[in-house]
């Protein structure tokens, strides 16, 4: 099976975060890391492949310094890698991106693209129903399981109440959630051997794709103004005076926990 | 602002490629997920727990810096910097790793015939096979050339006698790397564990490096076929060299316990609050904090120079002393004054500062005493061999 997982490069969730004056995503002054679910796109991809034989692309759209965790993702085993760069990619919404991914994916022909249900940057989970959209392939999106039988795709899709078995038949796209499986070690050989893996660099002119499509210049949508979260306030006490469980227990409700 | 890793004061990161960094990153990882929830368990316990190595072999650290065979075959920094964060977890995770690629696996590796090496080290690489390595004797550990275990032949074989003291996995091996006095010198031989006569026992009511299995080998009248010696390894000179592979494994190793001492210190001075401020805040506290990182900055580098020699085949033995010497010591008195920040919190296995105390007294006096490579050093200078 030919399968391609969309890796992106995010700042580190755990450091401190900010946006540059032009409202992007502030890559420098962060540490960048792999998005964190879609290590578990490329444990799922590693898997199917030791299964099923076949081949596991890494693609990734972002700039030069995303080279650094496409090494890594390399050195936990995919096959190969390709990276679209183009310095008219700042800037990109998720529907710009999409469309420069689809071109990337139709390049490669993939019988499976596997990627991660969010990023913990943007969050907006649109980006894999978007790419079904313009490849014309199913979609099967929060997967937390996945069987593959032939060109037969099952999917356990979590939902807030349970989750849904929905399948489809290959190609399609499968979005994964963080519990689908544990991902593995890059082992040591694996990052000895990801330094001569081959990662085909691709500019937007090689994807027939023009400039002002893309970035600030094509965004759909814009970042007008931001804020900060507001600081941790000090919280609600609870006094227990015999009604504490049932002032927890509606807390949580309000809160949507139970 | 602080500082997450002690050793960014001097960017120590910045001196490493991107793979070693990868290594170090990777090895980290594993130790925080999988041995910093239970290594105080396993210390109280007094047991390493033989399901780690199938799980150190899958990483790959077993033998990671020999060439084929399984073996991953990195550079001799990034084998330091695994070393490093393994020791960050707890001695006696490193002193398994050391044993088993730097002494049982290196002996084979260097020293063993095309067959033993097909029938061991690729086991051993993924940790299905454990090994381990018996020179000391309990009347023979710093002059181990006096040993007294022989190995006599009869016929083609050989029969073994003697035993070996506190050797590092030695009740938990599949196969023992023993070395034996014959009429010809020094040999080396391999005892797989259901030999004949071979007997092991584990040393208990240890105070240090207890999350680590320490045993004694008994050898009586142990019948070994002609195969079993290591036809390469010829003189003392053999084991020595391979002791000077699992010490170079220790000047990064010791670093990272300091390391790990460092941060529990850090952290803990500045959440602990008395007369109404944090300790982190003292002067007499920072002193003690900056001196220690000071120190602490100063033996990584002198591990990270001793590694690049290493790589470049350049390295001597007296300069493993030194690194041995400085950094083994350094450790020691970086986890003590570590234990002293904490306060009555630091005498137990809540903090890991006392435990890596302890663990470093056996990392002082294993794989040469700090005094034996004082000696090395000061032969080195003058000459004069005041060890003989
Ligand atoms: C936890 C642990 C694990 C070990 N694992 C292994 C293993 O896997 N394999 C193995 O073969 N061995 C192993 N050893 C043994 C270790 O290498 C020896 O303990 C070490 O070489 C010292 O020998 P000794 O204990 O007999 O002390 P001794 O040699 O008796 O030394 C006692 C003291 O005398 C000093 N001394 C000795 N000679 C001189 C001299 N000429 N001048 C000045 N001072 C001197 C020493 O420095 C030391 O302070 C291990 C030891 C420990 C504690
Ligand atoms: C085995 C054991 C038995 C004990 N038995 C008893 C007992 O029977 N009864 C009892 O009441 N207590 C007992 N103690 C408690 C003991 O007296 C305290 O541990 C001791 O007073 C230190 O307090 P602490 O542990 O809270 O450390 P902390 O006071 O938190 O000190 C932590 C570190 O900060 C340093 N520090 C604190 N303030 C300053 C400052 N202003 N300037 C510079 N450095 C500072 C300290 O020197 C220390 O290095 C016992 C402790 C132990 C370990």
């Amino acid at each position: 099976m030919n399968i391609v997982v969309l890796v992106k490069q995010v700042p580190d969730s755990g450091a401190e975060r900010t946006l540059s004056a032009d409202f992007s995503v502030d890559r420098a002054s962060s540490s960048n890391v792999i998005n964190e679910m879609d290590e578990y796109a490329i444990e799922e991809a590693l898997k199917i492949k030791e299964a099923h034989g076949g081949e596991v692309t890494v693609l990734t759209v972002g700039p030069a310094g995303a080279t650094d965790s496409i090494r890594k993702a390399l050195s936990m085993g995919p096959d190969k890698a390709v990276h679209v760069q183009d310095d008219a990619l700042h800037g990109s919404c998720a529907v710009a991106t999409s469309k420069v991914l689809a071109a990337a994916l139709r390049t490669l022909s993939p019988d499976l693209i596997l990627s991660g249900a969010e990023s913990t940057d943007g969050r907006v989970q649109v980006v894999p129903h978007m790419l079904a959209e313009l490849l014309g392939v199913a979609a099967l999106t929060g997967a937390r399981k996945l069987t593959v039988d032939g060109s037969q795709l099952t999917v356990e899709r979590q939902t807030d109440e349970g989750y849904e078995v929905v399948t489809a038949a290959t190609p399609a796209i499968v979005s994964v959630w963080d519990t689908i499986n544990e991902p593995r070690y890059p082992s040591f050989k694996g990052i000895m051997a990801a330094k001569k893996k081959p990662v085909q660099a691709l500019t937007l002119g090689d994807l027939g794709i023009s400039g002002d499509e893309v970035g600030f210049a094509g965004a759909t949508s814009q970042v007008l103004e931001f804020n900060k979260r507001p600081a941790r306030t000090g919280g609600a006490k609870v006094v227990d005076e015999g009604n504490g469980g049932e002032q927890l227990v509606s807390y949580l409700a309000s809160e949507k926990f139970v | 602002m602080t500082l997450t890793d002690p050793l960014d004061l001097l960017d120590f990161d910045s001196l490493l490629s991107d793979e070693e960094r990868q290594i170090r990153e990777t090895v980290a990882r594993f130790v925080t997920e999988h041995v910093r929830p239970h290594v105080a368990d396993w210390f109280e316990e007094g047991t390493f727990p033989r399901e780690l190595a199938p799980e150190l072999g899958k990483l790959g650290v077993l033998g990671m810096h020999l060439e084929g065979y399984g073996c991953a075959g990195t550079s001799a920094v990034a084998y330091g910097l695994a070393c490093l964060e393994l020791e960050a977890g707890d001695s006696g995770l490193r002193s398994f790793v050391s044993v088993q690629g730097s002494l049982a696996m290196f002996s084979i590796w260097r020293y063993g015939s095309e067959e033993q090496k097909l029938q061991w080290l690729p086991r051993m690489a993924a940790g299905e096979a454990i090994g381990c390595f018996g020179l000391t004797e309990p009347d023979f550990g710093s002059d181990p050339a006096n040993m007294r275990t022989r190995a006599v032949r009869d016929g083609d074989d050989w029969i073994l006698n003697g035993s070996k003291m506190w050797i590092t996995n030695g009740s938990i091996a599949d196969v023992a790397t023993v070395w034996a006095r014959t009429e010809e010198g020094i040999r080396g031989f391999l005892v797989p564990r259901d030999t004949p006569g071979f007997t092991t026992r584990t040393i208990k009511k240890k105070l240090s490096l207890r999350a680590s299995i320490t045993g004694e080998l008994s050898l009586d009248d142990v019948r070994l076929p002609a195969s079993a010696q290591l036809p390469e390894a010829r003189g003392l000179g053999a084991p020595l060299s391979c002791l000077s592979e699992a010490r170079f494994g220790i000047v990064f190793g010791s670093a990272g316990a300091a390391l790990d001492c460092v941060r529990t210190a850090v952290d803990y001075a500045n959440s602990r609050v008395q007369f109404g401020r944090p300790i982190a805040a003292f002067q007499l506290t920072q002193q003690k904090l900056a001196d220690m990182a000071v120190d602490l900055n100063t033996s990584a580098l002198l591990a990270l120079h001793l590694g690049r020699l290493k790589d470049a085949g350049t390295i001597k033995p007296h300069q493993i002393s030194v690194g041995k010497l400085n950094n083994v010591r350094t450790a020691l008195a970086i986890a003590r004054e570590c234990r002293t920040i904490l306060g009555g919190s630091g005498i137990t296995l809540e903090y890991s500062p006392l435990r890596h105390a302890n663990n470093l007294e056996s990392v002082l006096t294993y794989e040469g005493t700090s005094e034996i490579h004082t000696l090395v050093i000061g032969q080195t200078l003058t000459g004069h061999a005041a060890f003989k």
